[in-house]
């Protein structure tokens, strides 16, 4: 079975005076989170969507899904504290409810990523049956500078192998709670990036192309962009 | 959610934009697989359309040759992954006498309303049909077929009964195929197809005969005609027609012409002929072309006719397809990543 795992356990504080967290703002006529929920409900790759979401927002984001798209396809649970572990939360999920085999491929992705294509879900879902992880990227067209003190630049890394990092990541299930489980707690708290963490393990992490447009919508800026993009008027001003 | 879509914005510019869509209760939503380049596209893209006419349709979604995949289907009739061909007419009035390719109320993709260059497509449950185990690629030949299959059905009510020797001229996709359902169609019938290139008629090996257009002499008469020309060469076609043809024949217009071509209406008065208009196609010739392509037969001749395959992984790919078709002899298919 292919699980779509999506992370939506932020209450970042970026997006400004907002106290609804950014996955629940409204882009056109429906909350973020819902663009993305939609497009994983109609791909043919995905059997099952499990949504991990803050615990005290957990009641109101299943009235969402009984609004905008009931499906029996669709599992909300509470996220955990950090990245990682809510990617657990949703792998141990998917064990003890749906039992698990070793071929079963979760792709990972933020729930601020509405601009999510069919062709991005399918290409992690195929890529993962041939390696341990799948990173979504874009080629780096501006150009990487490094610098370690944040204030002399120490390092400009070659650009043609640079790419920027966006998600979904995809990992087989049982991979990725063997990897995590490897980890020392320090290890966790300096690994925040899930795909980082397969590397520092020596895993292989196969890149797809990603879309320029597959923005994620972290600060008031992105949704007005994201608003401009779609045509529609930013109704959160 | 969000569907992305593909616009021709003026000629040779193509830029992606972003649509807000929900789930349908009715319609299913289709992913496109395989597209081909039609001529009529082409005319868009490069901008040989009439200034006022690409005023008035761009920005325009292009391509309305596609086969695709289901994605959803709310009423479950089609299961996920279910191939079908989708159908770019869309009528909107019933009509016991008109066809719904002719009526004035009905849309046409990549005409009057979008084409299919999206990243899904919402089609009503009566724009698709199933193709089954039918080669995805040749699948998008399927347009091509039923307008050709609109213009023979038309051509077999209406036209006289003696149907022994029949002519197609043009050497183009239209009169490939066109020739090709004849055959499928009058497997009795003597087939000649006339056209100006030597290299594109040698791929009609299932026809009794070819020929260029100047080698036609005053003993080459046809019982019936069908001009798949269009453009400039219609009006010299058409000449010709008129004097080949057996009194009470009928000429078969399927070609498209920018320009009204001059039309010698004294011998078609003097000889009864009957000119037919053909144009697009309906849900019955899509049906009757699936019904076709089951053939391997036919399917190995169809896809002769796609010269060029390009994958399309990004805009850019877009451009490379459309300017492959332009120095091709017949047909560009588009494998749809996006």
């Amino acid at each position: 079975m292919n699980y779509g795992g999506i992370l939506a356990g932020g209450v970042g504080k970026r997006m400004g005076r907002s106290d609804l967290p950014k996955q629940f703002l409204m882009l056109g006529d429906k909350p973020i989170l819902i663009h993305t929920v939609e497009q994983f409900l109609i791909s043919g790759d995905i059997d099952k969507i499990i949504i991990a979401v803050p615990q005290n927002w957990r009641t109101y984001s299943e009235d969402l899904i009984k609004k905008y798209c009931p499906s029996e396809k669709i599992d909300v649970i509470n996220g955990g504290i950090t990245r990682n572990d809510t990617i657990l939360n949703i792998c141990n999920h998917i064990k003890e409810k749906y039992g698990s085999k070793s071929d079963d491929v979760i792709v990972t992705h933020d729930s601020v990523r509405p601009f999510i294509t069919q062709r991005i879900i399918k290409d992690n879902v195929e890529a993962c049956k041939i390696a341990d992880a799948v990173d979504t990227v874009i080629p780096a067209y501006d150009t990487i500078v490094e610098a370690k003190d944040n204030d002399v630049i120490s390092n400009i890394p070659v650009r043609d192998y640079m790419y920027l990092g966006q998600t979904p990541q995809s990992f087989k299930v049982d991979t990725f709670i063997k990897v995590y489980g490897s980890l020392s707690d320090e290890e966790k708290d300096i690994l925040t990036d899930a795909c980082k963490m397969f590397v520092i393990k020596e895993k292989k992490v196969k890149i797809i192309n990603g879309e320029s447009y597959n923005m994620k919508i972290t600060t008031p800026y992105d949704l007005k962009m994201a608003s401009l993009m779609l045509g529609v008027e930013n109704k959160n001003d | 959610m969000i569907n992305e879509i593909i616009k021709l914005i003026e000629p040779k510019k193509l830029e992606i934009n972003f649509e807000q869509v929900d789930l349908p209760k009715e319609d299913v939503i289709v992913k496109p697989t395989y597209m081909s380049i039609c001529a009529a596209d082409q005319r868009y893209y490069q901008g040989k359309r009439k200034k006022e006419v690409l005023e008035k349709k761009l920005p325009l979604t292009l391509i309305h040759e596609c086969i695709g995949e289901v994605l959803y289907d709310p009423k479950g009739e089609y299961k996920m992954g279910d191939r079908v061909v989708l159908i770019p007419n869309t009528p909107y009035q019933e009509d016991n006498i008109v066809k719904e390719n002719y009526r004035r109320s009905s849309k046409f993709r990549s005409s009057n309303y979008a084409g299919f260059m999206q990243n899904m497509v919402y089609m009503r449950r009566d724009r698709i049909i199933s193709i089954g185990n039918i080669n995805p690629e040749i699948g998008s030949m399927l347009e091509l077929m039923s307008v050709a299959v609109n213009g023979i059905e038309n051509f077999k009510e209406k036209a006289h009964e003696r149907r022994n020797t029949l002519a197609i001229w043009g050497d183009g996709s239209v009169a490939y195929v066109t020739a090709l359902v004849l055959r499928a169609y009058f497997p009795e019938a003597k087939i000649t197809v006339l056209g100006l290139h030597r290299e594109k008629l040698s791929y009609f090996s299932f026809v009794d005969d070819v020929k260029t257009v100047d080698e036609v002499d005053k003993n080459f008469k046809v019982d019936h005609a069908f001009e798949c020309v269009g453009g400039g060469g219609a009006e010299s076609a058409i000449d010709q027609m008129i004097d080949c043809i057996e009194p009470q024949g009928t000429i078969n217009l399927l070609g498209v012409s920018e320009d009204p071509p001059h039309i010698n209406t004294r011998m078609v008065l003097e000889k009864g002929l009957t000119i037919l208009g053909n144009s697009r196609s309906g849900y019955d010739d899509f049906k009757k072309s699936v019904d076709l392509l089951q053939s391997e037969q036919i399917q190995d001749y169809v896809e002769n006719i796609i010269c060029d395959r390009v994958e399309i992984n990004a805009l850019k790919d877009i451009y490379t397809a459309f300017d492959s078709d332009l120095n091709n002899n017949f047909k560009t298919v588009m494998k749809w990543n996006l």
